[in-house]
């Protein structure tokens, strides 16, 4: 029905506008605020310095106070979003004097650049893989994606309420994703670029991109086909990086400079509270205290590769459209659990191709959402988010149900009850978490109970991923 | 299908408790004001205080629900409470007054659970889904009550039992809980005709005998006049003060902002009658909004008299239909009737406010899922409705929300009437067209006027626009919807037969499970 996919597109619009309207990151909170200044500084440095300084310390661009510290493509955007803010109110951008600018006028601009960005690029790129599924796979299932999708909590309290634009590149990379399933490799390699280019944490959706491109190459019938495939994807790829990447491809210093930027060793591990395993780790045995920041670097690679590693060679070999979902879906949690400097956001990584999987697991996609959503909280929390972030889930759990009926069979007998513990145990920390204080001796006790039980939850999911990756039978359908 | 109503009671929640921070109006702070004056001040001054120009001006009922509510409220922020702390808004008076909202929402989610199952529909079917999706997620409460801020949901939960309780034939309770009703909110004497009509046909009339009809009217009136003895007993020395308060004619023809009815029209006929024969007036006109009488240049002035004569003369063919209707079709006629003097008094009523226009909408929920043909007029009406409410979300904040919100709505509404009929065609070529200039108004609103200059030049012209639009999509369904539910349209008779019959044999099948 058109109509009711209108109607989910604008719950989705609304609900996203009307997230808009609560408080985010860093509000009242100098001299640092957070993430809505770290967007705002980019504009002011953008609009008011040439190409080159973006990236690098100086007296106009003071790299500790929110220096840009993603690739080409957000400098870019916050350059075009600084313009049009300029010239609403110069005072919005103005060089170092708008520092900490709270007026409600800045605000409802601010706001607006998102849900600007979830009307051109999220939400029809979210409809098209809807579409793309329907029509490959002969379902009827994009009322039921789309709606679902257009709730998700974690996204919107994220980009809407915290303050962040992921809508921009997981948008790109949905798009590409909707190449992918439609046969489309060339578009879907240029718009995955600029997904990767906008966020450096695109980078988790990027081996399985690589896996299956590679895989359709090799699969050609004669070497000819294959050179030319291959070097026409690289030449996209490459292009696209050349073109975005310009600015600072004069001299290698300055590219090296902009690359320091994006990949922060010396950030550390982790920052706050993170659902992965480090973190995890970290609650017995002090990473920071026996590991050099170096070489948990490396070890983060290396321990992130290996996890990747076999959902990828199942999709190097057997390229299905739902091996594919489900390899970004695997790839992304390696990433998010292994790898270096995670942030508890980045789970939005893994909730995208979930969302997609909704087609196939809908009780277990549930779940996970459900705890990624769990797994922000702490972050949520921070920004006077709790009460919309935990509206917004208990009302996305009841739009499943009511779909439900169209989607479950009997063989869910022992998931439900998994599911049903799990979202007790989830109720009964978020209850005690609000009435009991934590002891003086951990004042981070919630926060950590709440990342540690994700973490349990990601590693489960992790490994049920990958075990349906290399067994399911569904797999070998819809090449 | 499984039954979701409670399903879409959460979801409706997790909506509303989204909308706490929105802008909310200056009936926020009437009711925090009330509030503060009925626990602060001793009985007899609740109707005489006049500290802030925000008086209560809703019957005791009212006032004593906000005096239970200031007990709650006490524990929240009892600085709410102060009679001189006029414009609070902390943070906990916001979120106690809007929580209130939704919590007494609940009475609202009663009455439609009430209603539904009292016209018969089954809990596992489309049309059950259906209505309760277009009555829990209604976007006119959202906007009204959970952005603008009042209590309509509770009102109408009310109103809603009422009903159910007639086309449960349990007449005493329906005459009981209608009368608590006015004395909540004394506008729903709008809708008293067609209760009374109703009660007295196939209450009291179908008694057999001239002494026991006697006896049931007598029964009727008890037990509708005790709530007004409960109600205003208390204030029984005060009684004409009490009432000026609740009937205050001084207020003009039309609100500051025009809600699309006849009157809408008529002012802007004068408008442009007066322009076109350069008539000059003398002091402000009446879209400056800041006067509230309304001086008419060309066309005669209105007194109250008039607007009630017509009122209650557009009213009458209904209430004779509903007088006359046989007594399986009476529950459906009543619907019908129940709507239409909503409309009547929406349509020719003294100073009306654009949020009455809920009063027609909510109640033809009811008619929608159960009649195609119905369905097809309520679809008119809650396009051109739900749009005339857009003026009271004007701040910039709420501009995405406002069109988001409705256009989600309305193309639920089709799709969930696509599911309970077949097939179902909307509308007719000239109907598609005025539904689509619906569009014309927010780009000239946003867009052209800025890029005219006209904003500044014009500032109420998109108010203007959007009543004198809508009014004719009101008057319209007003007229065509009369027509069709008094048997005259073309192929309304059929319709109307058939579905009162298999309300009433629904209904009856019900019993027998039972």
């Amino acid at each position: 029905m058109k109509s009711e996919i209108l109607a989910a597109a604008f719950l989705g619009l609304a609900v996203r506008s009307i997230i808009s309207l609560h408080s985010y990151s860093g509000h009242n909170s100098p001299p640092m605020y957070g993430d809505y200044e770290a967007q705002r500084h980019w504009q002011e440095v953008t609009i008011n310095l040439d190409v080159g300084e973006w990236y690098t310390n100086s007296s106009n661009n003071d790299l500790m106070y929110w220096g840009l510290d993603y690739p080409p493509l957000t400098a870019f955007h916050s350059y075009l979003v600084g313009q049009v803010g300029k010239a609403i109110d110069p005072e919005f951008v103005a060089l170092h004097k708008s520092r900490g600018i709270q007026s409600a006028e800045h605000k409802r601009f601010m706001r607006s650049t998102v849900v600007f960005a979830d009307v051109l690029i999220y939400l029809p790129a979210i409809l098209f893989v809807c579409l793309s599924l329907d029509k490959i796979l002969q379902g009827q299932d994009t009322l039921f994606l789309l709606t679902l999708a257009m709730t998700y909590p974690g996204q919107f309290l994220i980009d809407n309420g915290h303050f962040q634009y992921n809508n921009i590149s997981l948008g790109l990379a949905a798009v590409a994703v909707g190449g992918i399933l439609r046969g489309k490799y060339y578009t879907a390699s240029f718009l995955f670029t600029l997904a990767l280019n906008y966020k450096q944490m695109e980078l988790y959706h990027s081996l399985p991109f690589f896996a299956f491109l590679l895989g359709e190459c090799i699969a050609q019938k004669n070497i000819g086909a294959f050179a030319s495939k291959l070097s026409r994807i690289a030449t996209i790829v490459l292009t696209t990086f050349a073109v975005l990447w310009s600015p600072w491809l004069g001299s290698s210093k300055a590219a090296l400079g902009v690359l320091q930027r994006l990949f922060p060793v010396a950030r550390g591990v982790f920052e706050d509270k993170v659902a992965n395993v480090w973190c995890a780790i970290n609650v017995v045995w002090k990473l920071r205290k026996h590991l050099m920041n170096e070489q948990m670097a490396l070890i983060c690679i290396g321990c992130t590769l290996i996890a990747a590693l076999p959902t990828n060679i199942a999709v190097f070999r057997n390229r299905s459209k739902l091996g594919f979902l489900l390899a970004l879906f695997n790839t992304s949690l390696a990433f998010f659990l292994f790898s270096f400097q995670v942030h508890e956001k980045t789970i939005l990584l893994a909730a995208l191709p979930a969302l997609f999987l909704l087609k196939w697991w809908p009780n277990e996609m549930l779940l996970f959402l459900e705890v990624s959503v769990f797994s922000m909280l702490p972050l949520l929390t921070k920004d006077n988010l709790l009460l919309p972030a935990l509206a917004s889930t208990v009302a996305f759990h009841l739009v499943f149900k009511c779909f439900t009926p169209q989607t479950t069979s009997d063989q869910y007998g022992i998931l439900k009850n998994i599911a049903k513990i799990s979202n007790l145990v989830m109720v009964l920390i978020v209850g005690a978490s609000l009435t009991i204080y934590p002891p003086p001796r951990f004042p981070d006790l919630w926060p950590l109970i709440i990342s540690v039980t994700s973490c349990a939850h990601f590693v489960l999911f992790f490994l049920w991923g990958n075990y349906q990756q290399l067994t399911c039978k569904k797999m070998l359908q819809n090449k | 299908m499984k039954d979701l109503f409670w399903h879409l009671v959460g979801i409706s929640i997790g909506l509303k408790i989204l909308l706490i921070p929105a802008y909310h109006s200056t009936d926020f702070e009437v009711h925090r004001n009330w509030l503060a004056i009925t626990h602060s001040l001793p009985l007899n001054q609740w109707y005489v205080d006049a500290t802030s120009e925000w008086t209560l001006d809703y019957p005791p009922f009212f006032a004593y629900f906000e005096w239970l509510l200031s007990h709650v409220a006490k524990y929240v922020d009892p600085r709410m409470l102060e009679v001189s702390n006029l414009n609070y808004d902390s943070k906990g008076t916001v979120y106690f007054q809007r929580l209130s909202v939704i919590a007494t929402d609940l009475v609202y989610v009663v009455g439609v659970r009430s209603c539904l199952g009292s016209l018969g529909l089954a809990r596992d079917t489309q049309q059950h889904f259906a209505a309760s999706m277009i009555l829990l997620l209604n976007v006119g409460l959202l906007f009204v009550d959970h952005i603008h801020f009042q209590y309509n949901g509770f009102l109408f939960g009310i109103l809603l039992l009422s009903i159910s309780f007639l086309v449960r034939r349990r007449f005493l309770w329906c005459a009981f809980i209608f009368a608590v009703l006015l004395n909540f909110k004394h506008i729903f004497l709008y809708l008293a005709p067609a209760f009374g009509v109703y009660l007295l046909r196939f209450y009291c009339l179908e008694q057999v005998g001239i002494k026991s009809q006697i006896e049931a009217f007598l029964k009727l009136l008890t037990v509708g006049l005790s709530p007004f003895a409960a109600s205003f007993g208390p204030f029984f020395e005060q009684i004409p003060q009490v009432l000026s308060r609740l009937f205050p004619f001084k207020r003009g023809l039309t609100h500051a902002y025009w809600a699309p009815n006849f009157w809408a029209l008529y002012n802007s006929a004068d408008k442009v009658l007066a322009s076109a024969l350069r008539v000059k007036a003398d002091g402000a006109g009446a879209t400056s909004g800041l006067v509230q009488e309304v001086k008419h240049l060309v066309l005669p002035s209105i007194s109250p008299p008039v607007t009630f004569a017509l009122t209650v003369l557009f009213m009458l063919p209904i209430l004779v239909k509903l007088f006359r209707s046989s007594k399986s079709q009476s529950p459906l006629v009543f619907l019908r009737a129940v709507v239409l003097c909503g409309c009547s008094s929406f349509v020719f009523g003294w100073h009306v406010h654009e949020k009455a226009i809920l009063m027609v909408l909510l109640p033809l929920c009811l008619l929608t899922v159960v009649n195609r043909e119905d369905a097809r007029y309520a679809y008119i009406l809650a396009i051109a409705g739900y749009f005339s409410l857009f003026p009271l979300l004007f701040d910039p904040d709420l501009f995405i929300p406002r069109y988001s919100l409705y256009m989600s709505y309305v193309a639920m509404l089709y799709g969930q009437l696509y599911r309970v009929f077949p097939g179902f065609r909307g509308f007719h070529v000239l109907e598609w067209l005025y539904v689509l200039g619906f569009l014309a108004i927010p780009l000239y609103e946003h867009l052209l006027a800025h890029l005219l200059g006209w904003h500044r030049r014009l500032p109420f012209l998109p108010l203007l626009l959007t009543s004198v639009y809508s009014a004719i999509g009101v008057i319209y369904f007003f007229g065509g919807y009369y027509l069709y539910a008094l048997g005259i349209g073309s192929h309304a008779k059929w319709h109307s037969s058939s579905s009162a019959e298999t309300v009433e044999k629904t209904r009856k099948k019900k019993r027998k499970t039972k």
